[in-house]
């Protein structure tokens, strides 16, 4: 807990660590509240002709969209589409990368090989371009956008997890560990894992950005979630005709995806500056 | 010798990458699909079509022989026809090809002449004024998506300054083909006014693309600086009383780019990524655009050959920059 509380100290004291945490905050906070906070909350479905493309006024803060919706409202519930394809993509390239990045960094032999092997082939080709085939396969929708962006993230966290835990396997106290008889299970869960959480941790946040970013390109191609889902990739594309007039329609989403892209990013330069082993070491040589 | 056999070390890598990443297509295609004929026969066949169209493909055959037989067509050349333009694939990309390369090329060196001087800037002038504007500027460039910010470059200098054309490679007539770049076949026949034009449609794709590499060649060239800035054998000079230019420029510099050179090999790599994205925005017409538009159609087999294609190049770019790496590094060479 105390490990927790400092890493939150020393993140509030870095100025950009600082602002990628509130404006996480933000977009949680929008997302949680969107019902509340949205001016026109019922206009994720409604249609209302009547005001379509109007600028942005007082009743509609950010304008209105081809269908008449409230563009700032739709922009909330959007960030509650984010949120599940970044938390959920994420956390499944976590399930996959870490054991299998375990599993290879500790085995020494073929197996080891072929696991790294196989994620050097994802990781050689761009992930946008195997999303792209895999969610085509898949039809458009948003479960597949997830899987899509899974299947195609999971090297990152298997590449650091391996090299994390052969740098390990050096240290004094792996080795004694393991002359005590310990289990490969219970050496790498119990005492590789923990040890490794950082690299783990930064990756995850730069990784919550970069999966965003992607979803995005995703949905802007229309391979994301189908209409009338208020997704920001979808919604710039839907944009497109009705500019140079309605700016405001292609402005805002693009806006929200930039900045909560940046949070995670800064979060996780932060998360990185402050997790560093070496300014930890320092500490506690400082400390006892 | 050596160098020769650490060239060969690499290629025997790319045999079994490029293997794997037709095993990963492979299984994208037709395992994962429930009916890939239906897929690749697109959405308006009966299903008397699609029952002729499995026996001519060979999809009811067992999965190894599919396997073989997929890998063999591909090596042939041979990715199938596209339901839309009823030509073979492989024509389709290969026509497509130079667009993309072009726009690839410019982006790149865009990003490398700004990218690199003010890395080192960056560096030098550390904490200064301009150190913290272009830390503002790395933080966008990795942060912004690409397509978005193709559109609002398109919407301002477009179509409210109307400075440059909205999208597209060129009005009106290309340049005599010679090598399918357009900048290079204008200067070869002695064709100004289209090199003009051309570069003018080239502006803003290029400055799209560019962006986020810039953002990372800046970021990248700075952390390489301020590391050999601060290593032994500076100090050493330091204390031996070398003066600061000759430090600068002949050490650290040195140094410190050769590990920037590796950088510009992988951007070579995801700026053809990101051509994806941008080309859909600006209708460049190059293999982009080209899977955008299958996607859109539904062109299957489109979508996958664009897949292999793209992934192939991305480990044919990887292969020669570990290459030239090896090359240019003298500390790869002692090792």
């Amino acid at each position: 807990m105390s490990a927790v509380w400092f890493v939150v100290t020393r993140l509030t004291r870095d100025r950009s660590a600082l602002i990628g945490l509130v404006l996480i905050a933000l977009l949680v906070l929008s997302a949680a509240l969107a019902p509340v906070l949205a001016t026109h909350p019922d206009d994720v479905f409604e249609l209302h002709p009547s005001e379509r493309l109007a600028a942005p006024s007082g009743a509609h803060w950010l304008g209105t969209d081809r269908m008449g919706a409230d563009v700032y409202s739709r922009l909330l519930f959007g960030a509650r589409i984010t949120i599940l394809i970044g938390i959920i993509a994420v956390g499944a390239s976590l399930a996959i990368g870490v054991p299998i990045g375990l599993v290879a960094g500790y085995h020494h032999g073929w197996l080891s090989d072929l696991l790294m092997r196989v994620s050097d082939i994802f990781l050689a080709v761009p992930q946008v371009v195997l999303a792209i085939a895999i969610a085509q396969t898949l039809g458009p929708s948003l479960p597949n956008v997830i899987l899509a962006l899974s299947v195609t993230y999971w090297p990152w966290f298997a590449r650091v997890v391996y090299a994390e835990t052969r740098a390990l396997q050096k240290e004094i106290f792996v080795e004694s560990t393991a002359a005590l008889g310990a289990s490969p299970w219970r050496l790498t869960v119990l005492h590789v894992l923990p040890n490794i959480a950082s690299p783990i941790i930064v990756r995850a946040s730069i990784g919550m950005g970069f999966t965003i970013l992607t979803a995005a390109a995703l949905g802007f191609l229309g391979l994301g979630p189908p209409p009338p889902t208020p997704e920001w990739g979808r919604t710039i594309a839907e944009s497109r005709e009705f500019l140079p007039d309605a700016w405001w329609y292609a402005t805002a989403p693009g806006l929200a995806i930039f900045l909560t892209v940046m949070g995670f990013n800064l979060l996780g330069d932060g998360l990185r500056d402050v997790l560093d082993p070496r300014l930890r070491r320092s500490r506690t040589a400082r400390d006892g | 010798m050596r160098l020769l056999a650490l060239a060969l070390h690499r290629l025997a890598w790319f045999a079994p990458t490029l293997l794997g990443l037709l095993v990963v297509t492979f299984v994208i295609s037709r395992i994962i699909p429930a009916d890939p004929v239906a897929l690749v026969a697109g959405e308006t066949a009966t299903p008397v079509q699609v029952e002729a169209l499995r026996r001519e493909l060979g999809y009811d055959r067992p999965l190894p022989v599919q396997f073989v037989d997929y890998v063999v067509r591909l090596v042939r050349g041979d990715m199938g026809t596209s339901l839309f333009t009823r030509r073979p694939i492989v024509e389709d990309l290969r026509h497509r090809l130079p667009a993309t390369i072009e726009l690839t090329v410019v982006a790149m060196v865009v990003s490398v002449l700004a990218g690199i001087p003010l890395g080192v800037l960056s560096a030098l002038w550390r904490n200064s004024l301009l150190d913290h504007a272009l830390r503002v500027v790395t933080v966008s460039g990795l942060a912004i998506a690409s397509f978005w910010l193709g559109i609002m470059l398109q919407l301002l200098f477009a179509m409210r300054l109307g400075w440059t054309p909205l999208n597209g490679r060129l009005q009106g007539f290309p340049p005599r083909s010679l090598t399918g770049f357009y900048l290079v076949d204008a200067c070869l026949t002695w064709d100004w006014a289209t090199f003009g034009t051309a570069l003018l449609h080239l502006a803003l794709p290029a400055a799209t693309l560019a962006f986020p590499a810039l953002a990372t060649l800046v970021r990248f060239t700075r952390a390489g600086v301020l590391d050999v800035m601060q290593s032994n054998f500076v100090l050493y000079e330091r204390a031996m009383g070398l003066p600061r230019p000759l430090i600068v420029w002949k050490y650290i510099l040195r140094s410190a780019l050769t590990s920037t050179v590796t950088q510009i090999g992988l951007l070579f790599g995801i700026l053809l990524a990101g051509a994806v994205v941008t080309e859909a925005v600006f209708d460049w017409p190059g293999i982009g655009t080209y899977a955008v538009n299958s996607i859109l159609r539904s062109d299957y087999n489109a979508v996958m050959g664009f897949t292999v294609w793209a992934g192939a190049i991305f480990i044919v770019v990887n292969l020669l920059v570990d290459v030239a790496h090896t090359l240019v590094d003298p500390r790869e060479r002692t090792t």
